[in-house]
């Protein structure tokens, strides 16, 4: 079998106003299975849009290239079916659900991708047992659970809120996009320690970032850098600290 | 034959005189139009809210032909007085309904034709659905027909609309303006309508906004004290073309200003906004049919109204979104502030929407005064009759200033103090 | 394709099957002549063995519904109706009111329990899960056409003082309440439905809550149209004295057929000092099938008068069926510092056609009301909220809150908001908000993400949206009316 997650030639545009906008142009990006990579690269060089398209959002249309995860094709998955076959994705701004109680948004969710994965769901009992546990973990207050999915949450409650679905959900790949923005170092090391629980031979996480911090809890195998459409350099753990101190620009005008 | 019977149509039997002599085809229909249906009772959806029994008893003849220019002039000051930036505008000044030259100053920017020469009514109106503009179409008498050319900023106009009533005079008045912006053109207009006394004005302004023109509108209804004026606007807005109008309700014994805006193409945005500063026994109807009629357009609507002794405010404001119309995205603000036991205000904002991929929102308030502000400004030192007056301009401030004429607002803010410190205690 | 656009595809292919209550009882029934008559009147007042002044009663409303015409304000059209092609009195033919159980028609026991309503006392108890023990019985009121066909727990009921009956039965047994308080919210002539209402209306419920008695159980009562061409006209009278309180429920099926079906009901509550009357509907009368054939008209009057000092009158109404629906649950605020609530969900699929809303009028001092109005359109339908919020000057401290909100799912639907607002009192307080919108591609997709089937993405967002008027209902309704919601609007996606 080839890689876990395999990324080839992925080309993808959106059409805003009626115009075609370019964004993806050609990413390739292997991940092996057991592995933390990172994507790092300057704003609107397409991080987000490449997340987006992975997860199955239908704006982007993808106009060339492949996905290949776990040896199936994932661009032909509908976006739950993604999430049942083990992808996850923390969104850079979660959506408010407004009425949509978040304990019971947290039991749908896990109970239709236990179905889908062969797995017996969950009761109320057992399941409200499993959150709040979780919940504890990240250090979130248990009234979260009772609020609506996102609504009134600060940007640091989101977040974690991400966290707290990614633990319940228990993918097998999952993608962090800019999780840490705007965390303090508490929140940061909570979401740090969330992934690293998950941390296993068959897991693997794409960390989308612009900061060394978070990698310093994290410990990724390897470093990509995003620019215009497409991953320009690649390299060790080194690279993200040299872009912590140099910036983009030197990377940029080189790969120019 | 146009023989109407006083015991059937109500106030239409007014007219019924001046209505036997009309003659032309399009006259002629309006006046077939309104043997139909009459002048609107509250018993008509439009009109649920405004009676036109101010309108009295006695039929209105046509206006005189001839007018007091010395009492004209004054009015005329009067309006330059409370804001002397306006002086230097160009002005079309209309006197009981018809041009008057010799009061009017002309702009090389802006053509200028009169309805007495053109008789064009233009298309926009809708007479057959409209009572009052089908009376206007029947009885017009005058109009200024202006236009802007392409591209061209033609600054700001000032048209002014004099009613010289007695106590009780009897006669009405039905000017049909018409506005032409052609593509990229730009207006401010300003028109103020004032005047003393009794009389009816009922005017019918047909504009049309070309692609990417801008027209600011903005009305003051300044009329006489006995006198009942109810205007109609129909304005339809090409692709990325603004209408921006503002109407200010504050003197006359009935007011009311309706506004038929249609975006015609994408990109296209409409402001309908007001204020009413009623007092007495005065009726004030603000009323407004925004129509999207072309994907991705905005509109937006804020109109407050400050109520006091018996007055009545009215606000009926309805957006349709039709199916076509996309990405809407309209916004519709209606509210009231209520200064003495005996007002009321009567608000019916509607939505009709027919397109699914739109944001539409409306909200309406009623209420009085502020206690807990009142007592802290009051704490501070400031009188209760300054720290109320305070509070009223606080309640206005944001709307004002929408205008985006500065002359225009500052007209308005005038005519606002002028009315607070007489309506204040009333 | 965007979501959006599947799921208005996936709209418009749905179909009838959903209505899953649109089975026929095959059941002998005694059926007056087709038409409307003085004749015919009498015959209603005589088969339900009434006194004389409640014959001259349906005959003054009768006379008075003669010199009226229907209703053409509201945005919904239809053929004209054809008031003389319509059955006016349809019974299980059995002796009018089965005094217990074991004398009702075990076709009819059938269809009740097909429709999940238990009659069975015993059954019902049984049923009551040990451990869940604060779980109240309800008690049942079951009306089939024009009669009511059986009503449960009377005798516990009667115990407290309260009664529960049929309102045939009220008008033979309690003439005096009847008397006193029918027509004395919704006069007969109050409008073209209420007033043939009052001319034939054939059964019902009755409810009287003597002072000082919380109601020891929900009341409920289930209305089923069975027979062809008939109208139901019921009427429903619930009075709660001082100090008092009731919560009822009502909930309404019909059988799937071509031809339209009249139903138009009156219902009055009238509460006194410090009672508290709860009514909740679910109203899922058959809505026709997708080419807009079929269906009920549902033009009914409910208005409820707040007389007391600090009494309450909460409408709550889940509103997914019928063809046209008409209807402005109201309350008349007259008590000084009484409260008025309306909460409600509209769903229209198909061609459904629903003009609702409500009106609360101010009369006491310190008055309160609160609406709160979820329409959702889909498929080619259109839904209206209209609704009246009137200040009397007398009315000082009033208060009122409205917020109306409206999704469309696809392009092919309606949903209109038309408040009226009336204030004359300058202390008062009115606030109104209303917004239009769509299922957000975000909301959708966030929950696809985390693998909820597209279908069940909508379900969840929409019961979202609908979770401050759902929370309103008892806890068995609140459950049932969150699976109609998702049934309603089923298809709707993938
Ligand atoms: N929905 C959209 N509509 C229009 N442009 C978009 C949309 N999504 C992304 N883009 C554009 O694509 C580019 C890449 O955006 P994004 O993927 O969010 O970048 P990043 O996450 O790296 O900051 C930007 O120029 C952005 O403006
Ligand atoms: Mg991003």
């Amino acid at each position: 079998m080839s890689q876990f997650l395999e990324i080839s030639g992925l080309n993808a545009r959106i059409d805003a106003d009626g115009q075609e906008k370019q964004i993806l142009r050609g990413v390739d990006l292997s991940i092996p299975p057991g592995e933390v990579h990172v994507i790092m690269g300057p704003n609107g060089s397409g991080k987000s849009t490449l997340s987006y398209v992975l997860a199955g959002r239908e704006d982007y249309e993808v106009t060339a290239g492949s996905v290949l995860f776990k040896g199936q094709d994932l661009l032909a998955m509908a976006p739950e079916e993604r999430a049942a076959a083990g992808l996850f994705l923390a969104f850079q701004s979660p959506v408010e659900l407004p009425g949509v109680n978040n304990a019971n948004f947290l039991r749908t969710a896990v109970n239709a991708v236990r179905r889908a994965r062969g797995q017996e769901e969950l009761d109320a009992v057992a399941f409200l047992k499993l959150a709040r546990e979780a919940a504890k973990t990240l250090s979130m207050a248990p009234d979260m659970l009772k609020r609506n999915v996102n609504v009134g949450f600060s940007g640091g409650e989101k977040k974690r809120n991400e966290v707290l679905q990614m633990t319940l959900l228990q993918p097998s790949f999952a993608i962090l996009d800019e999780t840490d923005s705007g965390l303090d170092v508490d929140a940061l090391r909570v979401v740090a320690e969330g992934v690293n629980r998950l941390r296993a031979p068959t897991f693997s996480a794409l960390v989308i970032t612009h900061h060394q911090k978070l990698l310093d809890y994290l410990v990724p195998d390897r470093i990509h850098v995003m620019a215009r459409g497409r991953i320009i350099l690649s390299g060790g753990p080194e690279l993200a600290r040299q872009i912590d101190q140099e910036g983009y620009a030197k990377f940029l005008s080189e790969a120019a | 034959m146009n023989t109407i019977s006083p015991d059937r149509s109500g106030p239409l039997a007014l007219f019924s005189q001046r209505l036997e002599g009309v003659a032309g085809a399009e006259r002629q229909q309006a006046v077939a139009a309104l043997q139909r249906v009459g002048l609107p009772s509250r018993r008509v959806e439009a009109w649920k809210y405004t009676a036109l029994r101010a309108l009295g008893q006695t039929s209105l003849a046509a206006p005189a032909a001839t007018y007091d220019v010395m009492a004209a002039r004054a009015v005329l000051d009067d309006v330059l007085a409370a804001q002397d930036t306006l002086a230097g505008l160009p002005r079309l000044v209309f006197v009981n309904g018809r041009h008057a030259p010799e009061l009017s100053v002309l702009s090389e920017a802006i053509k200028v034709t009169f309805f007495v020469d053109t008789l064009r009514f233009g298309t926009a109106a809708a007479p057959d659905r409209d009572p009052l503009v089908a009376l206007n179409t029947a009885l017009a008498e005058d109009g200024a027909q202006m236009q802007v050319e392409a591209g061209v900023d033609a600054g700001a106009l000032l048209l002014l609309s004099i009613g010289l009533g007695g106590q009780d005079s009897t006669f009405s008045f039905h000017p049909r303006h018409a506005v032409v912006l052609e593509a990229g053109a730009r207006l401010a207009l300003l028109c103020v309508q004032a005047g003393q006394g009794a009389y009816f004005h009922n005017p019918v302004t047909d504009i049309s906004v070309g692609n990417g023109a801008a027209l600011e509108h903005v009305t003051l209804q300044l009329e006489g004290d006995a006198a009942v004026s109810l205007g109609t606007v129909y304005a339809n807005v090409a692709g990325e073309g603004v209408y921006d109008s503002f109407a200010l309700g504050v003197d006359g014994l009935l007011l009311r200003h309706e506004v038929h805006a249609r975006l015609g193409a994408s990109r296209a945005a409409v402001h309908v906004n007001g204020v009413q500063r009623l007092g007495a026994t005065q009726v004030g109807d603000m009323t407004s049919v925004i129509t999207h009629a072309a994907p991705d357009c905005i509109s937006r609507q804020t109109v407050r109204n400050v109520l006091d002794g018996h007055a009545r405010g009215v606000f009926q404001g309805k957006v349709l979104v039709e199916q076509i119309a996309q990405k809407t995205d309209g916004y519709q603000m209606n509210q009231a502030l209520l200064l003495s036991p005996d007002a009321e205000i009567d608000a019916k904002p509607e939505l009709e929407i027919y397109a699914d991929d739109v944001r539409c929102s409306h909200g309406a308030t009623v209420g009085a005064l502020d206690d807990e502000q009142l007592f802290y400004l009051r704490s501070r030192g400031v009188p209760e009759a300054q720290a109320r007056q305070m509070l009223i301009e606080a309640f206005l401030d944001e709307t004002l200033a929408l205008i985006a004429h500065e002359g225009a607002q500052a007209l308005c803010r005038a005519m606002l103090a002028r009315k607070g410190g007489v309506g204040a205690s009333a | 394709m965007p979501v959006a656009t599947e799921t208005k595809e996936a709209v418009e292919k749905l179909g009838q099957s959903t209505y899953k209550w649109g089975f026929e009882t095959d059941i002998e029934m005694d059926l007056a002549p087709k038409g409307l008559n003085e004749d015919i009147i009498r015959l209603i007042s005589s088969r339900k063995e009434e006194p004389g002044w409640m014959l001259e009663w349906r005959l003054a409303a009768f006379r008075t519904w003669q010199s009226m015409e229907d209703p053409k304000w509201a945005k919904v059209s239809y053929p004209p109706i054809d008031y003389q092609d319509i059955h006016y009195y349809a019974a299980p033919r059995s002796k009018a009111g089965p005094k217990s159980l074991d004398e009702v028609d075990p076709a009819l026991l059938k269809t009740y329990e097909k429709l999940g309503i238990p009659l069975h006392e015993q059954a019902l108890l049984a049923g009551v899960e040990p451990g869940e023990g604060e779980r109240l019985p309800v008690a049942v009121d079951a009306v089939f056409d024009s009669v009511s066909v059986a009503t449960t727990f009377r005798k516990t009921l009667a115990e407290a003082g309260v009664i529960f009956c049929p309102i045939s039965e009220a008008i033979r047994e309690h003439p005096d309440l009847v008397r006193r308080y029918l027509g004395s919210v919704v006069p007969a002539g109050d409008n073209f439905y209420s007033a043939l209402n009052s001319a034939v209306f054939t059964d019902g419920s009755f409810v009287y809550v003597p002072k000082g008695v919380r109601c020891p159980m929900e009341l409920s009562t289930y209305f089923r149209i069975n027979a062809r061409n008939t109208g139901q006209f019921e009427r429903t009278l619930i009075v709660v004295e001082e100090g008092a309180s009731v919560s009822y429920l009502e909930g309404c099926t019909a059988p799937m057929r071509d031809e339209n079906q009249l139903h138009a009901a009156v219902v009055e509550l009238v509460a006194m000092d410090d009672a508290s009357i709860k009514y909740s509907t679910v109203q899922n009368w058959y809505p026709g099938d997708e080419e807009g054939r079929g269906g009920i008209y549902n033009f009914v009057t409910k208005r409820g008068a707040c007389r007391g000092a600090r009494s309450k009158i909460s409408w709550t109404q889940v509103e997914t069926g019928s063809a046209i629906t008409w209807k402005y649950p109201s309350c008349i605020l007259q008590g000084e510092g009484s409260v008025g609530e309306f909460y409600s969900v509209a769903v229209t699929n198909n061609c459904q056609q629903a003009d609702t809303g409500t009106k609360m009028i101010h009369l006491g001092r310190n008055t309160r009301s609160t609406i709160i109005a979820k329409t959702i359109s889909a498929g080619r339908s259109d839904s209206t909220y209209r609704g009246l919020v009137r200040v009397q000057p007398k009315a000082s401290g009033a208060r009122n809150f409205t917020q109306c909100d409206s999704l469309l799912i696809g392009d092919k639907c309606g949903a209109h908001t038309v408040p009226y607002i009336e204030c004359r009192n300058m202390a008062a307080r009115v606030e109104h908000e209303a917004t239009t919108s769509k299922i957000s591609e975000d909301q959708l997709f966030y929950c696809r993400q985390r693998g909820l089937s597209e279908e069940d993405a909508v379900g969840l967002i929409v019961n979202g949206f609908c979770r401050d008027v759902l929370k309103e209902l008892p806890m068995e309704f609140a459950v049932e009316a969150q699976k109609l919601l998702q049934i309603s609007l089923e298809g709707s996606v993938g």
